[in-house]
């Protein structure tokens, strides 16, 4: 164990909340077994290219920012990066785009507006936001009250402050070039497609039903949020009408009797009994944790060794 | 279906399908199954989820392909035996002061299995459960077996806030709230213990494969044991 001590320092004041701005980490791991969900960022993939763009650590705390309406004055200079959905976000009213990296100076305000494309945008900083775990992990979960910036599973609020490593500050300053391949930067806008690995239930859904889930346009219902997100279309009828409750993987998609599918994200609870179609690839639900409400998506079946390897190439190009 | 089977949960996880009903005799089982899939995965184990029947097993996927996960899960399997010190099962006492205060449903019970409170008490009180998974929210333990006298259905309309510590019953299973959330069982009784806290070595009081007791305490042993004794809000009442 190092006996290095961490400094840490000031580095962003809330000027305004937002609806919903948190800090998180890669996840909460090792204790779904006490009922404790993962929670993590919503976009794994915006929130990587964030931290690399800085070279931090895999899954190093940086801020969720969800719809916008947050406005951050800073209380130091800091390199900060930005990625994910574009926001709207200005520094001083110039507007800043995302996927990059930029300089926020002593007393300048990084203010987000509204969702111009997607709808979480990651705000990392060298180092990764500063905090105390809660069960291993910075992770921010409302609906248990755990973690976050204030170790309480709050929101950022007005008048908060979020500290940042000094050190890691210092050693940022020489600054790498590093940047985001531009077919990276996805476009929110564009229709999702969603890839699908099926699971162990497909063969219980009947014929019909799976030709429409694969062939329809699903829209993203106004009920999504952190914990899943609803799709509403055609009606899937499956031939079991309840299951014993079991383990439930990011991205399970289930469907209960109501027939309209359930795409279950970071927060969602660690156990469920809903038959499932399968589980989204953990890109796709990056990519669904972008979509509005109204918002066309399409799910395509994909094998899960290809899912595999897409997602070993994503970590290893961001792990590194 | 064939069992055990290994079952595809996305690009890092399997979900191992041990049994087909629930029985408190899979739990030494299940129990065994993490034991070994820890020894086996080390520090490639990203997480485990025991629940009634199965096991979900989350592996690094940048350490191991699903191939290899399956491998090593198909090797356990081959040679799992019933874990007996897990068998035996951490005994946990959980103290309740049942009473329609803080259990408005023990009235439902009552009418729906023409039992007196004190045999209703006795009923839930006189059998030991197991706990077949946690969920729901942290420290939540779903226990088994309740008497199939006791089973209600869930109330029709869920509360907005069921208190901390509550007690409660649904089909045939029994829990109690770790802490104030929305909830549809039927309340009949609530602990003075603190079933979660983060802070605490042992985060959640109960966990899976725990055999459970719960002794009946007066409103003198709940309040001194630091039980909450507010009633549940008469607002909040069940109308099913």
């Amino acid at each position: 164990m190092s006996e290095m001590a961490i400094t840490g320092a000031d580095a962003l004041r809330v000027e305004k909340a937002g609806p919903l701005a948190t800090l998180q980490d890669a996840g909460r791991f090792g204790v779904r077994r006490m009922g404790v969900t993962q929670g993590g960022p919503a976009d794994l993939h915006a929130f990587a290219w964030a931290n690399y763009l800085l070279a931090n650590a895999w899954g190093a705390a940086a801020l969720e920012i969800t719809l916008g309406g947050l406005v951050l004055v800073a209380e130091r200079d800091l390199r900060l990066a930005l990625c994910g959905a574009d926001l709207g976000a200005t520094i001083d009213d110039e507007p800043l785009a995302p996927w990059q990296v930029f300089t926020l100076h002593k007393g300048q305000r990084l203010a987000f507006g509204t969702p111009q494309a997607g709808v979480r945008a990651y705000l990392a900083v060298p180092g990764g936001f500063m905090g105390s775990p809660v069960l291993g992990s910075l992770a921010c979960v409302t609906r248990e009250g755990l973690g976050g910036h204030s170790g309480a599973g709050t929101p950022l609020a007005e008048g908060e402050r979020l500290c940042v490593d000094v050190d890691a500050l210092a050693g940022a300053s020489a600054g790498q070039a590093r940047a985001v391949p531009m077919k990276e930067r996805l476009d929110y806008l564009a229709p999702a497609v969603l890839g699908l690995i099926p699971g162990a239930q497909i063969a219980d859904f009947t014929g019909p039903s799976l030709f429409r889930a694969f062939h329809a346009e699903w829209q993203v219902d106004a009920r999504a949020d952190r914990m899943g997100v609803r799709l509403t279309g055609p009606r899937l009828e499956c031939r079991l009408d309840g299951m014993i409750s079991e383990g439930i993987a990011l991205g399970a998609v289930q469907v209960p009797p109501d027939g309209q599918p359930i795409a279950l994200l970071n927060d969602r609870q660690t156990v469920g009994g809903y038959p499932r179609l399968g589980t989204l690839t953990p890109l796709a639900c990056s990519r669904l944790a972008q979509c509005k409400p109204g918002q066309a998506v399409r799910l395509a079946p994909v094998a899960l060794g290809a899912a595999q390897s897409e997602y070993r190439r994503f970590l290893a190009a961001l792990q590194a | 279906m064939r069992l055990p089977r290994l079952e595809n949960a996305g690009v890092d996880a399997w979900l191992v399908r041990l049994f087909d009903s629930i029985d408190e005799a899979n739990m030494p089982w299940l129990m065994a199954l993490c034991r070994r899939c820890e020894d086996a995965f080390g520090t490639a184990l990203v997480d485990l989820v025991p629940s009634y029947t199965t096991l979900l097993v989350h592996y690094d996927a940048a350490r191991l392909s699903a191939d290899e996960a399956r491998s090593c899960l198909a090797s356990i399997l081959a040679d799992l035996h019933p874990d007996e010190d897990a068998a035996a099962g951490a005994i946990k006492e959980l103290p309740v002061w049942y009473d329609k205060s803080v259990g408005p449903e023990l009235e439902r019970l009552m009418a729906a299995t023409g039992l007196d409170r004190q045999a209703l008490v006795e009923l839930h009180a006189g059998h030991e459960y197991r706990v077949f998974a946690l969920g729901f929210a942290p420290g939540f333990a779903f226990m088994g077996s309740l008497d199939e006298r006791l089973a209600m259905p869930r109330l029709d309309t869920p509360r907005q806030r069921v208190p901390a510590g509550s007690v409660a019953v649904a089909g045939r299973q029994t829990s109690a709230y770790p802490r104030q959330s929305p909830g549809g069982w039927n309340l009949i009784g609530r602990t003075p213990l603190t079933l979660f806290d983060q802070h605490r070595e042992e985060q959640s009081y109960l966990q899976v494969g725990d055999r459970v007791r719960f002794k009946p305490v007066d409103r003198a042993e709940f309040e001194r044991l630091g039980g909450d004794t507010r009633p549940v809000a008469a607002t909040q009442e069940a109308r099913s």
